[in-house]
């Protein structure tokens, strides 16, 4: 007896996708640019702000200013916002550096129903947690290589 | 004026374009967001390791930082530096580099969390 | 010997409860359910507090409306969505009856209805009490994303219903009569896309539904409806398909739990599903139908989705299964 007896897996797999619903493309890829660019503008913004008003400068310019689109990125996560932007904005919110703000955010928030040792603070990076090991890993090797080769 | 005004459109546009490439790959690849997020990162920490995402940053400012390539760019310009100066350096100058953002939002979502619950979806 | 089960007692659906969502309640269901609650914490601490005392409302109501005290109750037969099913075993922590917890997912009504039935059909109880439910923030937090993260899903989609559906199951000369029913085969065509439950369970429904007619030589004609649980639009559409496939075809009188249950289409992507979702349909709208005689003979057909976050992780695919009861008045 076979198995499946209707049709084989490799089957059912070209046979599902004659049925699955269309995203609307051209939609989301145009969301997702306006929305992206609008956080970067914001960025640059910001930046315009604190050049001009603090004199900042350089590395302490560059901090500054992630430092406030993380703390947008967090108030609106906590204020139930940042996920409806996500759902139509895709891509938009989740590249700008406000989106790993809610990655980091929305863990943090879920798991405090767990307890804040074991569920907010060690679920706080469940998500965004990648990004610091493959970032801080990649980083290391690339100033490894700088150093050896003395470039 | 003009000068701002265009500055605002490169960084509109170049960080558009970026998070459109994302959208990109979450609509015709199976990538889930998690690992376009590495990727992303990680192709902004290549490219400043040849000396290329500088230019970007250059050109299009908060364009090319706000994005998390800009992130990974970051980190590798803080190992590039590091590594001028020593050997634990150059293996910490990143983090050393990224310790801002990644600060704020440890503090930012502490706080926020102990104000705030979760809800659920509407839809 | 036959895999079709045929009850000799004709065991009755004496009595439904069913509470749900907000989001529920202003979809199609609305004027069906018993109660609506729109705090989706339930004045409790945590959504898996509120998940646990919506059924726990619902098994009150049930007993209530049955005009049943907690001692006439043989036993209590439930599951639901969460890790080591702690929703059904909690909430039969608070009653003083013997609990069976069960699983097989979205498909726990099902299964809860259909050894409750063997088990009253039986004589060895009294009544069986089934109850299953899920909450949409429950299950997102245990299979998904964290509630307050931006992301996108994909319109393949389905929607996990916050409520929570009951039953009782006796010997008694009124009601709705089960009849009889299938046991499900667990089977897996291979789909690893763990947002696409549709096209996963809809083969299972297939292989039941086909197995049922077999075996029973009964056809989709006999039938005012065919109920499967929650394959949403998508996997709806591929179940008519497949059933054509094997010979029968059920596109006059199948309808979907998961497609009835909410309004809007767009938003909800395909249809909701979660343990409650076949069995808040079935105990209200359903029901009520039936005890009108709008629908007189039917085959209750939930599917669940065998997977876990560790399995789809490991890159397994995902199994379905799906029970076939049938019920008539």
């Amino acid at each position: 007896m076979t198995k499946n007896p209707i049709m084989t897996n490799e089957e059912y797999k070209e046979y599902v996708k004659r049925f699955m619903p269309k995203t609307n493309e051209k939609r989301s890829l145009l969301n997702s640019f306006l929305v992206g660019g609008f956080i970067c503008s914001i960025g640059q913004f910001i930046r315009y702000f604190f050049n001009l008003y603090l004199k900042l400068q350089g590395d302490s310019l560059a901090a500054a200013t992630s430092v406030v689109l993380i703390f947008l990125g967090v108030l609106l996560t906590g204020l139930g916002v940042y996920d409806r932007i996500g759902k139509h904005a895709g891509g938009g919110s989740i590249v700008p550096i406000t989106g790993f703000a809610n990655s980091v955010a929305s863990p943090a928030m879920e798991f405090v129903s767990e307890g804040y040792v074991y569920g907010m603070a060690a679920k706080m990076f469940v998500v965004a947690g990648p990004i610091i090991v493959f970032g801080v890993f990649s980083s290391a090797l690339v100033g490894l290589i700088y150093y050896i080769f003395g470039l | 004026m003009t000068d701002i005004i265009f500055t605002y459109l490169k960084a509109f546009t170049v960080g558009g374009l970026i998070c459109m490439i994302a959208q990109l790959l979450i609509n015709y690849t199976k990538i889930t967001a998690g690992k376009i997020l590495v990727s992303f990162m990680l192709a902004g920490v290549v490219l400043q390791a040849f000396g290329v995402y500088e230019y970007l940053v250059d050109f299009a400012g908060s364009g090319a930082t706000v994005p998390i390539s800009g992130f990974g760019y970051l980190l590798a310009n803080g190992a590039i530096k590091g590594a001028k100066e020593g050997l634990i350096e150059a293996i910490t100058g990143g983090f050393t580099a990224a310790s801002a953002g990644v600060t704020a939002a440890i503090i930012f979502s502490f706080i926020v969390a102990l104000i705030f619950k979760p809800r659920s979806k509407i839809n | 010997m036959s895999r079709l089960i045929v009850f000799k007692n004709k065991p009755k659906i004496i009595s439904t409860a069913t509470v749900c969502g907000k989001k529920e309640g202003s979809g199609n269901l609305g004027n069906y359910v018993d109660e609506i609650v729109a705090d989706e914490y339930f004045g409790e601490e945590s959504f898996e507090f509120a998940e646990r005392k919506m059924l726990q409302s619902t098994i009150k109501k049930v007993i209530e409306k049955a005009g049943y005290k907690e001692d006439d109750i043989g036993v209590y037969i439930g599951g639901d969505l969460l890790d080591q099913i702690i929703s059904s075993s909690f909430a039969a922590r608070e009653f003083a009856f013997p609990f069976l917890g069960v699983y097989t997912a979205c498909s726990t009504m099902g299964e809860s209805m259909l050894i409750g039935a063997l088990l009253a059909d039986g004589g060895y109880l009294k009544s069986a009490l089934c109850a299953t439910c899920s909450h949409f923030s429950t299950a997102e937090r245990q299979y998904r994303f964290p509630l307050e993260q931006g992301t996108t899903r994909p319109a393949q989609s389905q929607w996990t219903v916050t409520g929570a559906g009951a039953n009782l199951i006796s010997l008694a000369n009124e009601g709705i009569s089960i009849t009889s029913a299938l046991i499900g085969k667990v089977v897996d065509y291979g789909v690893t896309d763990a947002n696409n439950m549709g096209a996963a369970m809809a083969p299972a429904a297939a292989d039941s539904i086909r197995d049922f007619f077999v075996v029973s030589g009964k056809t989709p004609d006999d039938y005012d409806l065919i109920l499967t649980g929650d394959l949403g639009t998508l996997g709806s559409r591929i179940l008519k398909d497949l059933v054509k496939k094997t010979g029968f075809n059920i596109d006059n009188n199948h309808v979907d739990c998961g497609e009835l249950i909410y309004n809007i289409m767009e938003d909800e992507y395909q249809g909701g599903s979660g343990a409650g979702c076949s069995a808040v349909v079935f105990n209200s709208y359903v029901y009520q139908m039936m005890m009108a005689k709008k629908y007189r003979k039917i085959l209750f057909v939930p599917t669940g989705a065998l997977l876990s976050t560790l399995s789809t992780q490991q890159g397994e695919s995902i199994p379905g299964i799906a029970n076939v009861i049938e019920l008539q008045i």
